[in-house]
């Protein structure tokens, strides 16, 4: 049995990285059997992540390691926070891939699209799964190779571009992170990361150089979570068909950062070290900013996806927000964010992408009277846009709820005005496009529309993933007190990095 | 090195055998001259594993050629480095093997090709396999020679030119190279590196010595400034020539370097070139990667992407040279730069088989021409950008690991300025590669002119050597404990902890 528990880390991530390598080899026009091995494989690693929570739950250890380098090993290992980043990105691939499916029917290069999709996805299940810092890097920087395609995948001037600039941005980060981790690993050796962090011992002699490193570090995470100043790639990115997008500001690429950060505050430093150092309070400032700035840019901006865009940029730096206010009523916030946020945006995302396919809709100003076209697709969004604004029950309001409650009990007020003023952001610029979705009368003719011949209002493929992405927001909400809801999860994990007492439930 | 070392006489195969190849090849019909060369190239490639393995299994061996020993007969000598310099040839050689039977289109080309692949072959075998200053001339001699023939062989203006341009270089940095022998010979009267332990480059006569046979070295090797003969002849030569100009031959006078460096040299002499070398190496990465951004020809780019990529070598010198530091860190530079060799063949020689096939399927190779080829030549194109992960030093490829060891082992010794350089290489190469790769991702074609049908033999090869540098960076525990065998350090290095 324990050699199945060293190997189910791995088993997780052959799941796409075979499927990646299946689809390359099966021709162009192998359409059916692409489709097949495509859904067998996400299905297979979402029975597999499934696995491994239940198998957590009963105290069991899945840990994959061998050696990389001498004295470094790679090491894959679920825990808890695993669990969290894993569950989402396994679920939301299976979504998005059906959603892939039907959106781009009938397009050229399907192959290299599902092809690196797949392989995206692995390098974000070994984000989930890294169990010391490098194989974290590994990942990190697979997952900027395995995008680079799909961002430029329509191949215009204009993708290509984009792409490049993506790359200058990414590439850099990189460099910032391996010069931050080269320092740490001659400061500090080999370490895994352990919950509450490593560091603690260093804290007193090494001050000035775990001050500079965590900079490097999270400087070099920073740009993928889309940190103000550095997220200037993100927004350009849109050129990039919508699954791409929806997988790449809700799960993969955006989520990887933010999921790098909570790993480098918790189970590197710790947060008690974090605080110590003092570096939670710029963090906490750069995430203000952005939170801000992205929801005002937000506001600017008529092209749909754009809009989208910025409003990523905002939400994202909720969880960095939670993460540097010390305290665990915002560690839960932040972290439940991680996921709440994910099913939100990939939520609008669908439904940005159907309004686009089936109408040729791509502005703002062009949506008028749409909800009576897409009832389903609208009102998955609207379930979204009212969950991002912090609507009770709804998934994003749990998020906000802790959050606030977080910055509240560490005597950090100022957040709650963040918090306040960037959910009057979020319904200055998600109630417009509602109000005029289900308010205003058609205008004019939609700018390009696909005839579509079927009961439903556009393909099956394009309108399950919204509606299940919007149920979950639902559900997410509702159920938060339930034992498996993220809010449990984050509990748990929560509970791992305080070992202090001070967890009132 | 001692005498009471195992003799194997298996050590004289991997160098008879391409010989005897070479001599069959020049003397068949053309269809028997293909399968003979092929099978020679496998015979070749079994006997460097029984070499490699009798290292693995028994440690460093030794035989004489004919009976007599050194000072007057031919030494054979194998250890770790010599067994992994050895796998690196025949698993590169192997691949342009195959690679050259799908190349070359008329007869005349394979008559030329294929015996002089071979006395190639032989030269850089005998070369890796040898132990004294006088041989690795000769072994020098013949790889550069035929090296030069396999340039020219093309016959156009521009081969020719660069033909020309290399003979020079190859037979300036010989010359060098002897007579700092020649003068080391009237010194000590022995010319073996076991003899000569740590006694090369004392007083005024031995410094001079030693400086022209580095100098020597460093024309054959390219170092900056001593590389302008290389981008042309590497650029111009015949795909599987170019593989094996930048993934092999560049690399036998970098190991004659390396081997002497660490076993001959006094420490007093080591200390006072590392640094040098070092600042050798760095420029030659900032300069090969700033004059591979502005190719315009993909094999141009790739030929001087090779000339940063020695720069990397060069930087183990100050690194893991005597008083650096603590010597578990030394030899960890010192088994980074032999990595970073292996990883170099394998990528670079994947890319310039990959630019071969889109020059064969193209007929030009100028990046505009790249446009589209993303879909129309898939293999070919991902061949060339996987080895590209390698040559960026990203992860999980060898490239990655040869520079994170290096990079570790740098702040280790204190020598931290060495980190924002490779780190800064790393990005450049990305800007170099992605310039080209990002015009494979247009869409449509620059023309609509339909792909001469290439072999796909031409692809596979490509992409087989991309895939072995990324399988270098999973499983790099292996080849760097075959390098310790022998190492001229500690080796207790391994196991180490700290």
């Amino acid at each position: 049995m324990t050699s199945f528990d060293s190997l189910l880390p791995l088993l997780v991530l052959m799941t796409s990285l075979v499927t990646a390598v299946i689809i390359f080899a099966l021709g162009e026009d192998r359409i059916r059997a692409r489709t097949f091995v495509n859904l067998l494989g996400a299905v297979a690693k979402l029975a597999l992540v499934g696995y491994m929570i239940w198998g957590l739950s009963q105290g069991r250890l899945f840990e994959t390691r061998w050696p990389f380098m001498p004295q470094l090993d790679f090491v894959l290992r679920a825990d808890s926070m695993t669990i969290l980043f894993s569950t989402l990105s396994a679920g939301l691939w299976l979504l998005t891939t059906i959603y892939a499916i039907g959106y781009l029917e009938g397009s050229p290069n399907r192959r290299r699209f599902f092809g690196y999709f797949s392989l995206c996805v692995t390098s974000t299940m070994g984000i989930s799964l890294a169990g010391n810092l490098i194989t974290f890097f590994v990942f990190y920087e697979l997952l900027t190779l395995t995008t680079y395609p799909l961002v430029v995948h329509r191949g215009t001037e204009k993708a290509v571009r984009a792409g490049s600039m993506y790359l200058r941005y990414t590439l850099a980060g990189s460099a910032s992170m391996l010069a931050g981790m080269l320092w740490l690993y001659v400061i500090a050796g080999p370490f895994d990361f352990r919950a509450a962090g490593v560091l603690a011992p260093l804290g007193d002699s090494h001050r000035p150089q775990l001050i500079a490193i965590f900079a490097l570090l999270v400087g070099g995470l920073g740009v993928k979570a889309a940190i103000v100043p550095l997220h200037k790639w993100l927004p350009t990115a849109m050129v990039a068909p919508a699954p791409v997008s929806a997988l790449l500001h809700a799960v993969a690429v955006v989520k990887a950062g933010a999921f790098g950060i909570v790993r480098v505050v918790y189970d590197v430093y710790g947060a008690e070290l974090a605080r110590d150092l003092g570096v939670l309070t710029p963090l906490a400032a750069f995430a203000a900013i952005t939170i801000l700035y992205g929801s005002l840019r937000a506001l600017a901006q008529d092209d749909f996806k754009r809009r989208l865009a910025f409003s990523t940029v905002s939400q994202v730096s909720y969880i960095t927000l939670g993460v540097s206010l010390f305290g665990p009523m915002a560690t839960m916030g932040g972290l439940v964010h991680l996921v709440h946020q994910g099913i939100m945006k990939i939520t609008m995302f669908f439904a940005a992408g159907n309004a686009a396919e089936a109408l040729g809709v791509h502005k703002i100003s062009e949506l008028d009277g749409v909800g009576r076209r897409l009832p389903g697709t609208m009102a998955s969004f609207t379930i979204a846009a009212l969950g991002m604004i912090g609507v009770p029950p709804l998934a994003g309001f749990v998020s906000k709820w802790y959050l606030g409650w977080g910055a509240a009990e560490a005597g950090q007020y100022w957040a709650l005005g963040v918090l306040a003023a960037s959910s009057l952001l979020n319904a200055a610029y998600f109630l417009p496009i509602l109000y005029r979705a289900w308010f205003k009368p058609q205008r004019h003719p939609w700018p390009h529309e696909h005839p579509h011949s079927g009961r439903l209002e556009i393909s099956w493929w394009l309108l399950f993933p919204p509606v299940a992405t919007a149920a979950l927001v639902l559900i997410a909400g509702l159920f938060a007190g339930h034992p498996f809801s993220p809010l449990s999860w984050v509990q748990i994990i929560t509970r791992q990095e305080y070992p202090a007492p001070g967890l009132s439930d | 090195m001692n005498e009471t070392l195992r003799n194997d006489a298996w050590l004289a195969a991997p160098i008879l055998l391409p010989l005897l190849t070479a001599l069959i090849a020049s003397l068949l019909p053309d269809r028997a001259r293909v399968r003979a060369s092929l099978a020679g190239a496998t015979a070749t490639f079994v006997a460097s594993a029984a070499v490699i393995a009798g290292v693995v299994r028994g440690g460093p061996g030794r035989h004489h050629l004919g009976g007599w020993g050194a000072p007057l007969g031919i030494d054979l000598y194998a250890d770790g480095l010599t067994a992994l310099m050895l796998a690196m040839t025949a698993v590169l050689g192997a691949a342009i093997s195959v690679y050259a039977t799908g190349y070359f289109h008329t007869a005349r080309e394979r008559r030329c090709f294929w015996p002089l692949w071979f006395v190639l072959w032989t030269g850089l075998n005998a070369l890796f396999l040898t132990a004294d200053l006088f041989n690795f001339y000769v072994t020098l001699e013949v790889v550069g020679l035929s090296a030069v023939a396999l340039v020219a062989m093309e016959g156009g203006p521009l081969a020719l030119t660069a033909a020309a341009r290399y003979l020079f270089v190859a037979m300036m940095g010989s010359l060098v190279y002897m007579g700092g022998v020649a003068l080391i010979y009237s010194q000590y009267g022995v010319l073996d590196l076991t003899l000569l332990h740590g006694r090369l480059g004392v007083g005024p006569v031995g410094r001079a010595a030693l400086a022209l046979m580095v100098v020597g070295l460093l024309a054959k090797t390219a170092v900056f400034p001593l590389h302008l003969w290389l981008p042309p002849a590497h650029s111009s030569a015949p795909a599987p020539v170019s593989a094996a100009l930048s993934g092999l031959v560049v690399k036998g006078s970098f190991y004659i370097l390396l081997r002497t460096s660490f076993s001959s040299f006094a420490d007093s002499a080591l200390a006072a070139i590392g640094p040098f070398l070092g600042v050798l190496g760095g420029l030659a990465v900032l300069w090969g990667s700033l004059q591979a951004l502005t190719q315009d020809r993909l094999k141009l780019m790739v030929a001087y992407s090779t000339v940063a990529q020695i720069g990397y070598l060069f930087l183990l010198f100050p690194v893991a040279m005597p008083g650096a530091g603590d010597a578990a860190w030394q030899s960890k530079a010192y088994i980074a730069g032999i990595f970073h060799a292996l990883s170099h063949a394998a990528a670079k020689g994947a890319m310039f088989m990959a630019a071969g096939a889109i020059l064969h399927a193209v007929g030009r190779d100028d990046k505009n021409s790249l446009r589209g080829l993303g879909e129309k030549l898939p293999v070919a194109t991902s061949a060339f950008a996987v080895a590209g992960v390698s040559i960026m030093a990203l992860p999980p490829s060898g490239g990655f690991i040869a520079k994170w060891m290096m990079l570790v082992a740098a702040v280790r010794t204190g020598q931290w300025w060495w980190a924002p350089l490779m780190i800064g290489g790393g990005l450049l190469a990305a800007a170099y590669i992605f310039r080209m790769v990002k015009f494979m991702f247009f869409q449509p074609p620059a023309s609509a002119a339909e792909l001469h049908p290439i072999p796909r033999r031409l692809e596979f090869t490509a992409l087989a050597l991309a895939l072995t540098a990324l399988a270098l960076g999973l499983a790099s525990v292996y080849p760097l404990a075959v390098a310790a065998i022998g190492a001229p350090f500690p080796s207790n290095w391994f196991t180490e902890s700290f």
